[in-house]
């Protein structure tokens, strides 16, 4: 946790220290491209390295009834027997958390009336489900309204979604809901880590800094457009040059800007060799994308070894002289009659 | 590779969706300036173009809790020179030229500001 902390505060010092000493190149090119780069690749190489690995068997670990006899009835997204139920059960997986939202907490509750000692208790609990959700649709809405930063016109969809973000219209400029609601629920999951001590013990290095490295670009980025107010214009044209590979010299943009795009950078290299994988992984996940056909669709564990077989016919060719010399019958004799 | 053909069109969309920031900006124009056209018979805004340039949302914020909550309508630049609290009166006599001013620099950044369902911009009224 510590030493996470550190090392998104030293990438933040370290750019913001650089953009003060005129490292532009680096920071605002070098830096980026190869971010993006990286980024790309590393996904690819993910994927690939997903699609080499054999699954053995379907893993059909359903929520629901499979299908059976027609007077049952089948729970067709979350036990699918075809490719239509699964698309469902995945698009429900990855734009609603289907599974996330079964989530159940269990307590001991240490002595009960009924059994005169302790017993677990199971109950629902939805808090996870919630957050996670309100983050991934924050930072989704918040990247992209950063498109107003590639694209000029910006698009009419891109505008829709800064008036239904801004549409409480506090303060000027106007407040987004997305930022807010974004870093509250970082903190929710960051909190959830430090208070359920079963959480503490078995949350790693790896599972700290990309939350502190997300409540690091929220910050920055909330500060850029709200309190150490940057040049928004400026920026426009800089991120435009650089989208276009004829960056111009960021000379005289806030360091704070360049904090903001070292700490997104971080995020971008660190992506594909982290956990955040799960962005593309989720649709690797045999519990997810397997239908639950595995009585009727044969299924071969793809790492068998091939099949050796042993006819009798071979088995008489082998060892016919010795099975004529021990007098037991033979489909064919020795002599070829 | 198993499943060859959903994965390389997984990665197909992922180069696409994430290369994105990079492709977008060529569907439309490049943009090296905002185009906007000061006012040519002044010389300074009412505080430093930079501070202007970056704050002046904030500083409309300011004016209008100012002017209305603290019934204050007199505000005293870093200059020294006293101003009027007035959107209407104050920014838009300098920056007659609504359109080509702030609206311009505006639409560039994808800003639209829902101050002119009530204030009315002055040059509309002339025409
Ligand atoms: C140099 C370009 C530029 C010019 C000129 C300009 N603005 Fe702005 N304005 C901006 C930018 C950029 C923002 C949004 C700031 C952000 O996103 O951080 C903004 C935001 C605003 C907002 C807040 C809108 C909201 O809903 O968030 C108001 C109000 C505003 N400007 C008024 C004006 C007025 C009035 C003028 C003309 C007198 C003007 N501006 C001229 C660039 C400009
Ligand atoms: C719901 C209608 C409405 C909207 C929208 C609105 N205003 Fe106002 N505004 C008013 C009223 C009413 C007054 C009071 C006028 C007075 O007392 O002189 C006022 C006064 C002001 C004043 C101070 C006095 C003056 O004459 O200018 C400022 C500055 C101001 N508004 C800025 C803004 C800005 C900036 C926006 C857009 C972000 C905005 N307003 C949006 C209704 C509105
Ligand atoms: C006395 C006339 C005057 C008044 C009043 C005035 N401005 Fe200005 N403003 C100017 C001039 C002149 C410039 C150009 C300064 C320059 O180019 O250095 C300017 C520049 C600006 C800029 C920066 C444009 C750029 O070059 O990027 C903004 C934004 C701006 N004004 C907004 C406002 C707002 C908002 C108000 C009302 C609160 C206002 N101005 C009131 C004269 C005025």
């Amino acid at each position: 946790m510590l030493s996470s902390l550190l090392l998104v505060l030293l990438i933040g010092a370290a750019a913001w220290a650089g953009a003060q000493a005129g490292f532009y190149l680096l920071l605002g090119a070098v830096l980026p491209y190869s971010a993006v780069l990286v980024f790309i690749a590393g996904l690819v190489r993910r994927m690939i390295y997903w699609a080499g690995s054999p699954v053995p068997f379907t893993i059909p670990v359903t929520g629901g009834q499979e299908e059976s006899l027609g007077f049952i009835r089948q729970a067709k997204t979350d036990c699918p027997s075809g490719a239509s139920g699964v698309w469902a059960r995945m698009f429900f997986e990855v734009a609603f958390f289907r599974s996330l939202f079964r989530n159940t907490s269990a307590e001991i509750q240490e002595d009960c009336l009924l059994t005169k000692g302790p017993r677990s208790i199971y109950s629902s609990s939805k808090w996870l489900w919630a957050f996670a959700l309100l983050f991934h649709y924050s930072i989704l809405l918040v990247f992209l309204r950063h498109f107003r930063f590639f694209m000029e016109p910006t698009p009419s969809c891109i505008r829709f979604l800064e008036s239904l973000d801004g549409i409480m219209e506090l303060g000027s400029p106007r407040f987004f809901l997305s930022a807010g609601l974004m870093l509250a629920a970082l903190f929710f999951l960051l909190g959830r880590r430090f208070f359920n001590e079963r959480l503490r013990y078995i949350s790693l290095p790896g599972d700290y800094f990309p939350l502190l490295l997300l409540i690091g670009i929220a910050g920055t980025g909330i500060c850029l457009r709200y309190f150490d107010k940057a040049d928004t214009t400026a920026i426009k044209v800089f991120i435009m040059s650089l989208t276009h590979f004829a960056p111009v010299s960021p000379q005289g943009l806030s360091p704070l800007f360049f904090t903001h795009l070292a700490l997104v950078c971080a995020l971008l290299l660190y992506f594909p060799f982290s956990k955040l994988t799960h962005m593309v992984g989720i649709f690797f996940s045999p519990t997810r994308n397997a239908p639950n056909n595995s009585r009727r669709v044969r299924r071969v564990n793809p790492w068998n070894p091939p099949d050796q077989y042993f006819t009798y016919a071979e088995y008489e060719d082998l060892y016919r002289e010795a099975m004529a010399e021990a007098g037991l019958p033979l489909e064919k004799q020795p002599d070829g009659t | 590779m198993y499943n060859a053909r959903p994965v390389l069109a997984g990665i197909a969309i992922v180069a696409v969706l994430f290369s994105a920031p990079f492709w977008v900006g060529r569907l439309g124009r490049d943009y090296k300036d905002a185009g906007i056209v000061p006012p040519k018979d002044e010389k300074n805004c009412i505080e430093d173009t930079e501070l202007m340039r970056s704050r002046h949302m904030q500083l409309l914020n300011e004016w209008r809790d100012e002017a209305l909550r603290g019934e204050n309508r007199s505000y005293t630049a870093a200059d020294g020179r006293i101003w009027t609290v007035s959107l209407q009166n104050t920014c838009l006599s300098c920056h007659a030229n609504y359109r080509e001013f702030c609206e311009r620099c505006h639409e560039a950044s994808s800003v639209y500001p829902y101050c002119w369902t009530c204030h009315v911009i002055p040059v509309e009224i002339k025409k």
